[in-house]
């Protein structure tokens, strides 16, 4: 391999290790900047930086770039640590070893969600004081707009009676157990479809003197489940519990992708995906900038549709929309976005917490724009409304159909409701 | 632990890589032609993710066409299985081989096996042929728009392309004497697994800047009036700036300088361009959003700049 390498670096052999060192180093800085590198690449980078050399600098930080990064998304902060680790490196050649303050320095400004939880345990000031120091990684989300209501809320002000009794539920919770038929097969006695593979090979058995008939069907899996969440202030309560709920589900299934919205769209998967819970939540509400916020509906779904939907809706996807729907101004654009977004997907199922409310009717301009576009309305107040959810989604559109009912009403009839 | 790589007419540097694309007609800027001399020397998988239209596909095309190698190309989909990825017997001509030697009166079992299960019936399908030997040294094997296949496929993908070997269970393992050269395409209709992502060397194919772009038109659309090539391709850029539903790419661009060539405009008008939209915006809402009045703004701005 270094074949190729050997006259390039000829000249700067003595500093070849010393090289390798570096490369290790500014793997290390990524990784704390929240990039997962492992050590492979990590040799993959030596060796190709090798076997380009070291004379150009665009070449060499896309020698890095191909072999360290592997999302689009982390582009950006390989692009910022890369100017900040090889420039002032350069400026000190000599100081040996006189890296690890800038390493320091870095470390010290990403606190990660780990040592974070140990100090929750030691202290709340501490903890206080941690928060307000700026982020590294954060600094650019922050200064989207100032309108906005940024307030990193914490999962921890649920009330502990609260968060105990829905934990518990969600453990309890049968998990959906909703089934698409994949395009691949499996040995199936009953299946309806012969096995020509299978029934060969069981013909050798016999000499090929039987050829018995064997038969296979499709395979069946869970389709994704995309999971929409309103976080504006009318709402919070309610989604905070979904969360929990979501991160459940995450756990137990493989594609579930979860968003937040308020006044911008916010991907938390990553963040749900940590196995565990207080850690999970720890880092959707650091990841989610605009919690108890007013509401966007319509421009929300509309991120959504433009930059997500393709993304994530593919395979037969199904998307829970977890809103009350309350959407003032604008509803032209709701009412095109949600007619777009129930056309991408599978099963759109809309989860009202409003619902809970006896008589409610959903008169509101926004629920009368999001009705007609809905294949299932559902409640999701209470522990109650989470299971039958979870019935829902087992059963393919039973009963509890709430959006044909609301939307025969209020074509036939004016009737009085108190919303 | 592979055999004597074999670097016949590999380019040796990253600026022969950049000459060989762009001998090709592909005209590449240089992070792209970094990691593919990369991909090319230190052996391994290309992932190339980008929207629609960037020209992922066509770097393969012309890497085979310039290093005179075997393009095999395999077009996923969802449910694409192993039987029309890797391999499949041919079952018919099985079942008469089973006749015949009954007819024959052979009754010895192994013998029988044998017979049914050679190579002589087994049907060959892109990753098998990608791994096979050929005289023009191993060939450039296409997987494109990965992200249709479902996830068992690229489990499945993932063994093929960490050791370049297939097993067929009534044959034995066939492994490839040579590693093909493997280029990966995703629109990003869905994450690839980070575990795919990592054997591959990973690039991100963006949008061409203005001046790579009026390169491309030069070369693709060579008769086009030099004024029209540059206002397309500043429309074309100005237009990747709007929220779009879909922006146009670079394919888009070279139908649309096309077209507008083949209907002998030398400049751009605000006629022309909103009868000519359909070529390059794909959706609905963004023809509609330009018919409403920013076309019009665009064309404005394109012109006085």
């Amino acid at each position: 391999m270094a074949a190729p390498a050997s006259q390039k670096t000829a000249s700067v052999e003595p500093q070849g290790a010393r090289l390798a060192n570096r490369i290790v180093g500014f793997a290390r800085m990524l990784r704390r900047a929240g990039l997962r590198i492992g050590p492979a690449a990590v040799m993959d980078a030596v060796r190709a930086v090798l076997s380009v050399g070291i004379e150009k600098r665009e070449d060499f930080y896309w020698t890095l770039h191909s072999t360290m990064i592997s999302r689009r998304e982390d582009h950006a902060v390989f692009d910022a640590v890369f100017r900040l680790y090889w420039a002032r490196r350069e400026d000190r050649d000599d100081a040996d070893g006189g890296g690890d303050d800038e390493e320091a320095e870095v470390l010290r400004e990403k606190k990660r969600a780990g040592d974070r939880r140990a100090e929750d345990a030691l202290d709340e000031e501490r903890r206080a004081i941690i928060r307000k120091r700026p982020e590294f990684e954060l600094d650019a989300r922050l200064s989207f707009t100032a309108m906005e209501v940024l307030r990193g809320k914490d999962f921890a002000q649920m009330s502990a009676a609260e968060l105990a009794e829905a934990r518990l539920a969600m453990r309890d919770l049968t998990l959906p157990f909703d089934r698409v038929a994949t395009r691949r097969f499996r040995p199936d006695p009953h299946g309806a479809r012969i096995d020509p593979h299978a029934m060969l090979r069981m013909s050798l058995r016999t000499g090929g003197d039987l050829i018995l008939p064997k038969f296979r069907s499709p395979r069946e899996i869970a389709p994704p489940l995309v999971a929409l969440v309103d976080i504006s202030g009318s709402m919070s309560q309610y989604s905070r519990v979904f969360l929990h709920f979501l991160h459940a589900l995450t756990e137990k299934r493989r594609r579930v992708h979860s968003f937040t919205f308020g006044t911008r769209l916010t991907n938390i998967t990553r963040a749900l995906s940590r196995r565990d819970p207080d850690e999970a939540m720890d880092e959707a509400s650091e990841t989610v900038r605009d919690w108890s916020g007013g509401t966007r509906i319509g421009t929300a779904l509309g991120d959504f549709n433009r930059l997500w939907s393709r993304r994530v809706l593919g395979q037969g996807a199904i998307v829970l929309l977890i809103t009350d729907g309350l959407e003032r101004d604008h509803i032209e654009v709701l009412s095109r976005e949600m007619e777009r977004l129930s056309k991408s997907c599978r099963r759109l199922i809309w989860l009202n917490p409003l619902l809970g409310f006896d008589g409610f009717e959903p008169r509101a301009r926004g629920m009368q724009a999001m009705l007609p576009h809905v294949d299932e309305l559902r409640a999701v107040h209470s522990l109650d409304a989470l299971g039958d959810l979870v019935a829902a989604l087992t059963v393919p559109a039973s009963g509890g159909d709430l959006a044909r009912h609301f939307r025969r009403a209020h074509m036939t009839s004016g009737r009085n409701a108190n919303v | 632990m592979m055999a004597q790589p074999s670097t016949r007419g590999l380019p040796q540097s990253i600026d022969e890589t950049l000459a060989l694309l762009t001998d090709g007609g592909y005209v590449a800027d240089r992070s792209l032609a970094t990691v593919l001399f990369l991909s090319l020397t230190m052996q391994r998988p290309l992932f190339l993710e980008g929207e629609a239209g960037v020209g992922k596909t066509e770097i393969a095309k012309v890497l085979a066409d310039r290093l005179g190698r075997k393009l095999i190309r395999l077009q996923c989909y969802e449910g694409l299985d192993v039987s029309s990825a890797v391999y499949e017997w041919n079952y018919a001509a099985q079942m008469i081989e089973i006749r015949m030697a009954e007819a024959a009166g052979v009754h010895d079992r192994a013998e029988m096996e044998s017979g049914v299960f050679s190579e002589k019936y087994l049907i060959r399908r892109p990753v098998l042929e990608a791994l096979e030997r050929s005289v023009d040294g191993p060939p450039i094997f296409l997987i494109d728009e990965l992200d249709r296949a479902d996830e068992a496929f690229e489990a499945y993908l993932l063994e093929v392309l960490s050791d370049y070997q297939v097993s067929v269970p009534e044959l034995g393992t066939i492994r490839a004497a040579e590693p093909p050269i493997v280029v990966i395409t995703t629109n990003r209709t869905r994450e690839i697994h980070d575990a795919l992502k990592r054997r591959c060397l990973y690039h991100w194919v963006d949008y061409p800047d203005a001046q790579r772009e009026l390169d491309i038109l030069a070369r693709k659309v060579p008769n086009a009036n030099a004024t029209l090539a540059r206002q397309v391709v500043v429309f074309v850029q100005k237009l990747r700036e709007l929220d779009l539903f879909k922006a146009p790419g670079v394919a888009e661009t070279i139908d649309w300088a096309t077209a507008l060539t083949a209907l002998g405009k030398e400049t751009l008008d605000a006629e022309t361009v909103s009868d000519t939209m359909g070529v390059l915006l794909k959706y609905q809402d963004d023809i509609v959003r330009m018919e409403e009045g920013e076309g019009v703004r665009v064309l404005e701005e394109v012109r006085v700049g």
